[in-house]
């Protein structure tokens, strides 16, 4: 069917609305399906917009989770001292959402700004640091908020309205994979691939690759932010514990076991590594019994087994599931495929 | 004033600890290249056959000189082969790989023994923090004033340890045959391989050392902050990392004075505001050493060769 030229940028955004409003209403009665594939959106998103770092760019941040609490936090407080006010000329829900969706944004930016100021030193040098400084940003930001009573320190923010439906969390999740799509098929992309190739040869090539690595960085932060904000308006508290190293490599994890620069992989691994304990943890709570122990044991047992996956990876298939391929790549032959060049 | 000098005193004992640590992660970097993540783990881990060591000896035995040298001893002697293990099987055969690719495998080996240790079956310690038995009993080795400033035993005693193992480490990397050929591997492992080095017993000597030094740190540290838990080796090993920075990393010397820096800053920073900033502290130094020396104290700017 062809698309007149205008409409090309839109159709998809409007393709996607139509479904998921459809699938909003249809399980709109499932509360526990409704926060899992809610769960299953950020851990995507914090997957998708991490690989824009990791994957495309070459650059290895292991502090996503420290983006994704600026924005939980940021967004939830910001939702929390609005929740009384409303837009007089609204209906009370439409005027919700607005503030719901600007809470989310300032959540975002806040993050892109904290990622540009801690980018800034750091992809200057080389990689290693990035990795060192991002995990300590992370841990800064933790403490931060430990010792701020006005975000509840130690014992965390309650009471944020739960504004987050299946609608606003996926229609997020498709306008990230949208952003990394249209971003990996660019110019700009172009140039985060040449710096994750040999960073010396794109700076011969005219690449400047400091701008491009702290631009790259500061869009995969926003993203995290918004993921973080999305986080916080479904979940009934959030606090200091919820960010983590161990959030940050499950993202990390989720990027390299889908494959560094595969948007796909990156969706497949998140999916597949969120249901995964949440699966096992739910049957062993059905099973009952001497098994109840088990539920626990899941999440107790899920970072040693993280950490070795992570070796056996690189020892084994250091590209990790995709490469930098993307599913519709692997599909076998008889499928239809899309064209080369029109990526 | 006094608290001044108690600062002081405090921050340098905390920074030799780091020291221990960073000259560890100093010496793997000079040879390898690599950021060794999983070296506070390894710390960890000797922290724990300390631990057990010292259950076994019981409580006469571990207080005298000769039970305190078996719990280094076993403790030194663990990590060495952890060290060795870690080496032969995770990074040797990705050396010629993209370095992300080892530091990937870092991450890794340092998440599966930090959380891995925290699991509570079989022989696995579980996460809850646990009293380091008393080995050196605490006895106060100079106060001045009315209590004003207390300087303990094991404060002048890890200092000196400290002291001692960087001498020898010094003379070991700059008098020594072995030293020269570590140093012919770091300066390029594939022209000292062809010069007739064997690069990869150097290397894994290399790291058996720097593990067993961990051990020693940890031991030192465990003595001094009695809590022994999964997750100490991730910290202290992320700020002697940190240390090994601000002095330059790949230098010795630059290890030593930037772990001492970052124990006193540490120090001042909790001591004139709250304990709970101090997990902050060496991160915040990191950055900004980054922007305005990112070569370090002592370090060279070192063009990339292509």
């Amino acid at each position: 069917m062809p698309v007149p030229r205008w409409a090309r940028g839109i159709t998809p955004v409007l393709a996607a609305a139509a479904v998921l409003a459809v699938a909003h209403w249809l399980l709109a009665e499932s509360p526990f399906f409704i926060y899992v594939s809610s769960l299953v959106g950020v851990n995507v998103i914090l997957a998708v917009s991490l690989n824009i770092v990791n994957g495309m760019t070459g650059q290895f941040s292991i502090g996503h989770a420290g983006f994704m609490a600026v924005g939980a936090y940021i967004a939830g407080k910001l939702s929390l001292e609005m929740r009384d006010t409303a837009v007089s000329f609204l209906p009370e829900a439409a005027s919700d959402q607005l503030f719901f969706i600007l809470s989310l944004l300032a959540g975002g930016s806040a993050a892109a700004l904290c990622g540009f100021l801690v980018g800034l030193p750091s992809l200057r040098l080389r990689g290693d640091y990035l990795a060192i400084v991002t995990l300590g940003f992370g841990e800064i930001i933790r403490v931060i908020v430990q010792n701020t009573p006005a975000l509840g320190a130690a014992l965390g923010l309650s009471g944020i309205p739960q504004s987050a439906s299946l609608f606003s969390v996926w229609f997020c999740v498709f306008v990230t994979v949208l952003v990394a799509r249209r971003i990996a098929s660019s110019a700009h992309g172009r140039s985060l691939w040449a710096i994750r190739e040999d960073e010396v040869a794109a700076e011969a090539m005219g690449v400047n690759t400091t701008a491009y690595k702290v631009r790259a960085f500061v869009i995969s932060s926003f993203f995290a932010g918004v993921a973080g904000g999305l986080f916080a308006h479904f979940v009934p508290i959030i606090n200091p514990n919820s960010f983590t190293f161990v959030k940050s490599m499950e993202v990390v994890v989720m990027v390299v076991a889908g494959g560094l620069g595969s948007t796909t992989g990156a969706i497949v691994a998140a999916v597949a590594l969120t249901l995964l304990p949440e699966g096992l943890r739910s049957t062993f709570t059905a099973v009952g019994g001497g098994n109840a122990g088990l539920a626990q044991k899941v999440d107790q047992i899920r970072m040693p087994i993280y950490g070795l996956l992570l070796v056996a990876l690189m020892l084994a298939r250091p590209q990790g599931l995709f490469g930098t391929r993307e599913v519709w790549d692997v599909l076998p032959r008889w499928l239809p495929r899309r064209r080369k060049g029109t990526a | 004033m006094s608290d001044l000098v108690q600062h002081l005193i405090n921050g340098i004992a905390t920074g030799t600890i780091y020291a221990l640590v960073a000259l560890g992660y100093t010496m793997v970097y000079g040879v390898l290249k690599l950021i060794n993540f999983a070296h506070g783990d390894v710390m960890m881990v000797g922290v724990y056959f300390g631990y057990a060591t010292a259950f076994q000896l019981g409580r006469a035995a571990r207080t005298t000189l000769w039970g305190v040298l078996l719990i280094f001893l076993v403790a030194m002697a663990a990590c060495a082969l952890l060290g060795f293990i870690i080496e032969r099987f995770a990074y040797r055969p990705l050396r010629d790989k993209p370095r992300l690719t080892a530091l990937i495998t870092a991450i890794g080996i340092s998440f599966a023994l930090s959380y891995g240790f925290q699991l509570d079956f079989g022989p696995l310690p579980g996460a809850a923090p646990r009293a380091f038995p008393e080995v050196i009993r605490p006895t106060e080795w100079l106060v001045l004033g009315d209590r004003d400033v207390v300087v303990w035993n094991w404060q002048v005693i890890s200092l000196l340890i400290a002291a001692a193992l960087m001498f020898i480490l010094q003379y070991l990397v700059y008098r020594t045959r072995f030293g020269r050929a570590m140093r012919a591997v770091s300066f390029d492992h594939r022209v000292a391989g062809l010069m007739g080095i064997p690069t990869d017993r150097v290397i894994a000597i290399t790291f058996m050392l720097g593990s067993a030094l961990a051990a020693g740190a940890g031991l030192l540290y465990a003595i001094k902050d009695t809590a022994v838990q999964p997750l100490m080796g991730l910290y202290v090993g992320l700020k002697a990392f940190v240390a090994a920075v601000v002095g330059g990393i790949g230098q010795v010397p630059g290890a030593m004075v930037g772990a001492l820096l970052l124990g006193l800053i540490e120090e001042f920073v909790v001591g004139y505001t709250a304990s709970s900033w101090r997990e902050a502290v060496a991160f915040g130094v990191l950055i900004v050493v980054l922007l305005v020396k990112p070569e370090g104290l002592f370090g060279r700017v070192a063009a990339e060769k292509v």
